[in-house]
């Protein structure tokens, strides 16, 4: 009896809040911890998740939404896929020298204290929300990047007076394409520049490869000299 | 035995008026703040490459935590100002742009392999002067 009184008067939502973020807490916590990068790209896929939890929770569905399908389906693929190419036995697991360590820790310690001091300062934010139920954000976040905001239309001002987002749309996604192709050439498989017939000359030659050393000695010692 | 009913009854009892209680912003903003400090341990103390490309996420979603707390129509208190929409399309900007930076510092990052046959960020250090 007492049992279904306690459940009747849980917030669930609260509770939910709780547990998501203490798993994106606690897994945050545990991409610093761990050693293996492989750990740590399964820590960080688990903290991404939960954070995407926690979007859902303050009514933001298309964020929630696009944090899964980006940041843990793309971003965290790609990470991945770094930690296999370059995953060399010695690589995995670097290990951070005890001092650094410490002092990451007094320095964390530090910028936590500050941060946490700044988040309970304005006593406006402090204030139970008091849970207005709005429709599904994800119209009206569309309705934006297009260039309309429903979101404050009203009988004075229609919708398409003030601003949205096209601008800042199109730049972004003319970014992301200059960026990517940035990225393909960056990490293109280079072909292996054949040497040319003088230089095969120069390395099967000793003579000349003597040569090219006293030239280089003259040089040196004419630069020491006029100095 | 009703000295742990007791001890038990201690824990358990904060923890549930704790869940009874209406999340406000200022939860969200420890979580972002903890998140942000995670990340920037991460990327001061990594030596792999990737550990501090993985801090970087960290700090751009505990970022995002922020905007998206401050944007949220459930959690503003009475009198609060809000971001409104502002805030969920900042953080949909800070999604795709962390996007486009990971794709290219992988990329940076497996040309240094290429090169150096390593990605301890501790060895690169040729522009030193």
């Amino acid at each position: 009896m007492t049992g279904c009184l306690m459940l009747a008067a849980i917030n669930f939502h609260t509770l939910l809040f709780y547990l998501f973020a203490i798993l994106a807490c606690g897994f945050a916590v545990g991409v610093v911890v761990a050693d293996n990068v492989v750990r740590m790209a399964l820590y960080l896929v688990l903290s991404l998740g939960a954070t995407a939890g926690l979007f859902f929770l303050a009514g933001a569905e298309f964020i929630g939404a696009m944090q899964l399908m980006i940041y843990v389906g793309g971003t965290l693929v790609l990470l991945v896929f770094g930690v296999m190419l370059t995953a060399q036995a010695p690589f995995v697991s670097i290990k951070t020298s005890p001092g650094d360590r410490v002092l990451a820790g007094v320095v964390a310690a530090s910028l936590l204290a500050l941060l946490l001091q700044a988040a309970f300062s304005v006593e406006a934010w402090r204030r139970p929300g008091v849970g207005e139920v709005g429709p599904p954000a994800s119209t009206p976040v569309g309705m934006a990047l297009v260039g309309v905001r429903v979101d404050e239309a009203s009988e004075e001002a229609p919708p398409g007076v003030r601003s949205g987002y096209l601008l800042p749309f199109e730049i972004v996604s003319v970014h992301l394409l200059v960026v990517l192709v940035g990225a393909a050439y960056l990490a293109r498989a280079k072909r292996r520049r054949t040497p040319r017939a003088i230089e095969v000359a120069a390395s099967v030659d000793p003579a000349a490869e003597t040569r090219r050393q006293a030239r280089t000695a003259a040089s040196a010692l004419a630069a020491g000299g006029s100095r | 035995m009703s000295g742990m009913l007791g001890s038990t009854a201690a824990i358990v009892g904060p923890m549930f008026a704790a869940t009874t209680a209406d999340v406000s912003v200022t939860h969200y903003l420890v979580v972002g703040a903890i998140l942000f400090t995670a990340g920037i341990v991460c990327m001061a103390v990594k030596r792999n490459a990737l550990g501090v490309l993985m801090g970087i996420e960290l700090v751009l979603n505990g970022a995002n935590v922020n905007f998206v707390a401050f944007a949220s129509p459930y959690l503003r208190g009475q009198g609060a100002p809000a971001l409104g929409l502002d805030g969920q399309v900042i953080a949909l900007f800070v999604i795709l742009l962390a996007a486009a930076e990971a794709a290219v510092a992988l990329a940076i990052t497996l040309n240094f392999y290429n090169n150096h046959s390593t990605v301890d960020v501790d060895r690169a250090d040729d522009l030193k002067g």
